[in-house]
């Protein structure tokens, strides 16, 4: 429906993330999404944000093992994705305004999605 | 602030007929494009298997050796997928569900040896 | 000031058709704080992307969530079709709003049946959703399925509609107009429903913005994000953003309401200007490498597709951010100074999907 005609993509190292999402937050961006990808070597973490049907996607590469500044304290909002991404990635987030501490999800397997077993094969 | 908007609507009700069929007795009609049930029919199939690639459930199973196609009725979510993609077109879907069960049913067919001169 | 209670609410309940679990904080009764948690559904089905072809993969993600299946497949296919470059013939866009708006009505329709049953007005969601029926009639017939209709694929949509269906989505849509208009009177006027609804559950236009809630949540406080704004065929079709300003349960009713009406205006004025030509177009070969972001405005709200293709026929992710997702925290926001008795209709004022949530 939305062509999202300028796609966005920024890359931006772990330690930014707080202080871009205290910029974006004042800037009046709305948080849309955060998501996991699991890459060989290391998490990619997408951060969108949108003002007025415009995206700006952050993406952030996060080695396995590394923690994140959690963007809670700006975004309450980001609980649901950084828990679901801690339980499925393995990705710790520090300061998080609520963590659930892996108890968001119900799985048989703890972190399902993580490290590089996990990671789709290049021309699978 | 009203009471009784919903008035009407009851007092219409106690004189109209039900919104719902007597269902065993009364049959259900489905639409032509009803998606219900996958038919096979073997004596066009090349065994080519792209059915049984392409079935997002894994339903469709085809066996070269053999010359068998088994379709897993419990598993087939009726997209119509297969059919789309067979090359002879030995596939169709046709109104009528799959009847429920207490066990899994799998309907085997078996593909005819194609004779020599049509198969080159 | 009495003790506080930790009352558990779900994930077996009756308001709720699907699995949530409320820790609900009580102050006597009224809700002080609510915990939010979920995961008792959770598939993977993102995960099935990287192992499925992408054009196969459709079929499985408009499985995401039964109410909304269009608009799943939409999401997937356009973030797909981005990634590959490829435009769709207009008569397959015009094909998609108008079963995307006729989802929305039956959508909508069943969540007004939903409420009413939550108010404890079973004759209304009866009627609800005897009126919702003519909807999936038309699925059934046209799609040919009642509510996983495998109408999209990736490249258009899969079958033409002969002139005599568009008659009966026209004919439909003039059906449930008028059944709507008096239905959707009770909803506006009728006393029990409005002393249940005014004044419960009041998000303020500061607190959409700071808990980023999407859909028909944000556009009942006054905060249009409707992503349908940006498209030029919508605003062709007659489309505009239905915006309430009370913030209430109510004006989140009537915004539901008040869009059944406008999708039907879409729907008709789709079969009317229904551009001619091709239904779909051949997609074939890998997926280069790169990321694409579609989103949708799916019945709920604004729902967000993200794909990233690696070059080969599968895809490294395929990202599915559904409106519920966003809402939850809302919710919490809603439930706090609530009363107890209120819990279960404000979580339906959502309309959590939470196979959606957890897909």
């Amino acid at each position: 429906m939305t062509e999202e005609i300028r796609q966005m993509f920024e890359t931006v190292s772990p330690e930014d993330i707080p202080g871009m999402a205290e910029k974006l937050k004042t800037e009046g961006y709305r948080l849309v999404q955060l998501c996991g990808v699991t890459k060989e070597g290391h998490t990619e973490i997408l951060y969108s944000f949108d003002k007025d049907f415009c995206l700006r996607n952050l993406k952030v590469d996060v080695p396995f093992g590394q923690t994140v500044g959690s963007i809670t304290p700006w975004y309450w909002a980001a609980f649901v994705y950084e828990n679901e991404v801690h339980d499925l990635f393995d990705v710790e987030f520090t300061d998080s305004k609520l963590d659930y501490k892996g108890n968001f999800f119900r799985m048989s397997v703890k972190t399902p999605w993580k490290g590089p077993e996990a990671a789709p094969k290049e021309g699978a | 602030m009203a009471v009784m908007k919903f008035g009407g609507r009851l007092m219409r009700n106690l004189f109209s007929k039900p919104a719902t069929k007597m269902y065993p007795a009364v049959p259900r009609e489905y639409p032509e494009r009803s998606r219900g049930h996958i038919e096979f029919d073997p004596s066009n199939c090349i065994t080519c298997n792209i059915c049984g690639k392409k079935c997002p459930t894994d339903a469709i199973v085809v066996d070269k050796a053999s010359r068998t196609l088994t379709i897993d009725r419990m598993n087939c979510i009726q997209c119509g997928y297969c059919v789309e993609s067979c090359p002879k077109k030995c596939l169709s879907i046709l109104p009528g569900y799959t009847a429920p069960d207490a066990e899994k049913v799998t309907e085997t067919f078996q593909i005819p040896e194609k004779p020599k001169e049509e198969a080159q | 000031m009495g003790k506080r209670t930790i009352v558990p609410f779900g994930p077996q309940h009756p308001a709720l058709p699907e699995p949530v679990h409320l820790d609900l904080e009580l102050e006597d009764e009224t809700v002080v704080r609510a915990i939010p948690s979920i995961g008792y559904v959770h598939r993977g089905l993102e995960k099935l992307a990287e192992k499925r072809d992408y054009n196969d993969m459709i079929y499985v993600m408009e499985r995401v969530c039964g109410i909304c299946s269009f608009g799943h497949g939409w999401g997937y296919a356009g973030a797909v079709e981005g990634l590959m470059r490829v435009q769709i013939p207009d008569r397959a866009e015009c094909l998609r709003i108008m079963f995307h708006e006729l989802s929305r009505v039956h959508s909508h329709l069943l969540w007004l049946g939903l409420l009413a049953d939550g108010l404890g007005f079973d004759s209304l969601f009866m009627h609800c959703w005897r009126i919702r029926e003519k909807v999936l009639d038309v699925f059934e017939a046209i799609t040919g399925g009642r509510v996983i209709m495998s109408f999209c694929k990736v490249g258009g949509v899969r079958k033409d509609l002969t002139p005599e269906m568009l008659r009966m989505v026209r004919d439909t849509c003039d059906m449930i107009e008028e059944e709507m208009r008096k239905t959707a009177l009770v909803f506006m006027k009728d006393s029990s429903v409005r002393n249940r609804l005014c004044g419960t559950g009041v998000l303020s236009k500061e607190d959409i913005v700071e808990l980023s809630a999407v859909g028909p949540v944000a556009r009942g406080s006054g905060v249009n994000n409707d992503v349908r704004s940006t498209s030029p065929m919508y605003r062709d079709l007659g489309f505009s953003p239905v915006l309430y300003d009370e913030g209430d349960c109510w004006s989140r009713c009537m915004v539901r309401v008040d869009e059944i009406m406008q999708s039907l205006d879409i729907i008709r004025n789709a079969v009317r200007d229904l551009p001619d030509g091709e239904v779909s177009v051949p997609v074939k070969g890998n997926a280069p490498v790169g990321d694409y972001v579609f989103r949708v405005e799916q019945p709920r709200g604004e729902g967000f597709y993200y794909v990233q293709g690696n070059g080969s026929k599968y895809l490294s992710r395929a990202r599915v951010r559904t409106p519920t997702n966003i809402n939850i925290p809302a919710m919490t926001r809603m439930l706090q100074g609530c009363n107890l008795q209120d819990v279960s209709m404000l979580v339906i004022t959502i309309d959590p999907c939470i196979s959606c949530t957890e897909r």
